[in-house]
């Protein structure tokens, strides 16, 4: 929509502190969109098992790399906060945990939840 | 697409005109205020006022009306009841919305920033228009309307059980605080309904008395008018009146599963 207004459209994004629960929601979108990315990686590293010896150790080489470890390591964080604030979602469509406090104590439980998650997922995965 | 920048004529020059104490002050608090003036014809600016806080009431409203009473005239804000229940003095105040007659100054730390509520077209300094708003509110249809005549010499009798899904849903007072502070009103503040007609949407819809809930579900089933809420709690937040738009949503979006089942 762009501003045809001879008047000033007032400061928003630029100015307002938000609050925890918009940080999270915010979060929520990136992750989403974050996890879409790292899946057509996930796709290209089986693709290439299916492909030959060569290819799949080229793939597979970059994904045990530093580097390919942080960005899977990454989209394990996205994948758990996204599925654990999406269990949020649904109980907020039941209509259960609407008041703040609430939501702010779901939303840390969320982040907490994530971060657990993606620790246990990589000693089990480093580990084995 | 939504734009998350200022327009070009909207970029505020932070640095404004400074105000200074007056001599011998004991203890004073920096405002930081945005002025907009239509006949200028220049950008936003923000003018740095430092107030004598010993010598002014306590709340928000009380320093803006001190500034404007012996610092600088033209400063130009909404306010009538300063006690809450107008709505009028509904600003961005530290960064969030709120009534700035019932936000204490002593609560806040540090400079205190002032701005107009986020995201309107500004008319002067702190005021903004909210024509937008209030035909949204208006969209909704915020009256009784009933199959049954009007019963002679009495009211329309309701249970208490009944009168009781009306608490949290009638004591919105149109401030706009709700609303200008939510993301998704931002970006589709022509096509969103937004917070505060949604909650008043859902104080009908939940009325005993009110027959024409169908229709009224009607009108907001559709991708933007009620869907674009996200559940992200700014409104919750910042009501001064300590309502939950973002549950009545949720409650509207059920009530639609409902009907469909």
């Amino acid at each position: 929509m762009a501003w045809n207004d001879k008047r000033p459209l007032s400061p928003h994004l630029q100015h307002y502190k938000l609050p925890l629960t918009a940080y999270l929601s915010i979060a929520h979108r990136a992750c989403g969109v974050a996890n879409s990315a790292a899946i057509v990686l996930l796709v290209l590293l089986i693709a290439s098992a299916a492909g030959t010896p060569q290819s799949y150790e080229f793939m597979s080489g970059i994904a045990n790399s530093w580097f390919g470890k942080l960005i899977f390591f990454g989209f394990t964080v996205t994948l758990y906060y996204h599925m654990a604030n999406g269990i949020r979602h649904l109980f907020w469509d039941v209509g259960r945990g609407l008041d703040l406090e609430d939501a702010k104590k779901s939303g840390n439980a969320c982040l907490a939840g994530a971060a657990a998650l993606s620790v246990i997922t990589w000693m089990v995965a480093l580990a084995s | 697409m939504a734009e998350f920048s200022l327009p070009a004529n909207s970029i505020v020059n932070t640095k404004g005109q400074h105000f200074p104490a007056p001599e011998g002050a004991t203890n004073t608090k920096r405002f930081k205020i945005y002025r907009f003036d239509p006949d200028s014809g220049e950008n936003p600016r923000v003018d740095t006022f430092d107030v004598d806080v010993e010598n002014c009431g306590p709340m928000i409203l009380d320093a803006i009306i001190k500034i404007k009473s012996d610092i600088d005239s033209t400063l130009t804000f909404r306010r009538s009841c300063r006690e809450g229940i107008c709505g009028s003095c509904a600003m961005n105040i530290d960064g969030a919305n709120g009534l700035a007659c019932t936000t204490s100054i002593a609560d806040i730390e540090g400079d205190i920033t002032i701005y107009p509520l986020p995201h309107q077209p500004i008319i002067k300094d702190l005021v903004s228009d909210l024509t937008n708003f209030y035909a949204q509110y208006a969209s909704i249809e915020p009256w009784l309307k009933s199959d049954t005549p009007t019963p002679a010499g009495k009211e329309r009798l309701q249970s208490p059980e009944d009168r009781e899904k009306l608490d949290g849903a009638y004591e919105c007072i149109l401030c706009a605080c709700c609303s200008t502070s939510c993301p998704s009103y931002w970006w589709n503040p022509d096509r969103y309904l937004g917070p505060a007609a949604l909650l008043a949407s859902y104080r009908w819809l939940v009325d005993s008395r009110d027959d024409a809930t169908g229709e009224r579900l009607d009108e907001l089933e559709d991708p933007f008018k009620l869907y674009r809420c996200h559940t992200i709690m700014n409104c919750a937040q910042v009501c001064p009146k300590g309502l939950n738009p973002a549950k009545a949503i949720a409650e509207t979006k059920k009530m639609l599963v409902k009907r469909r089942l």
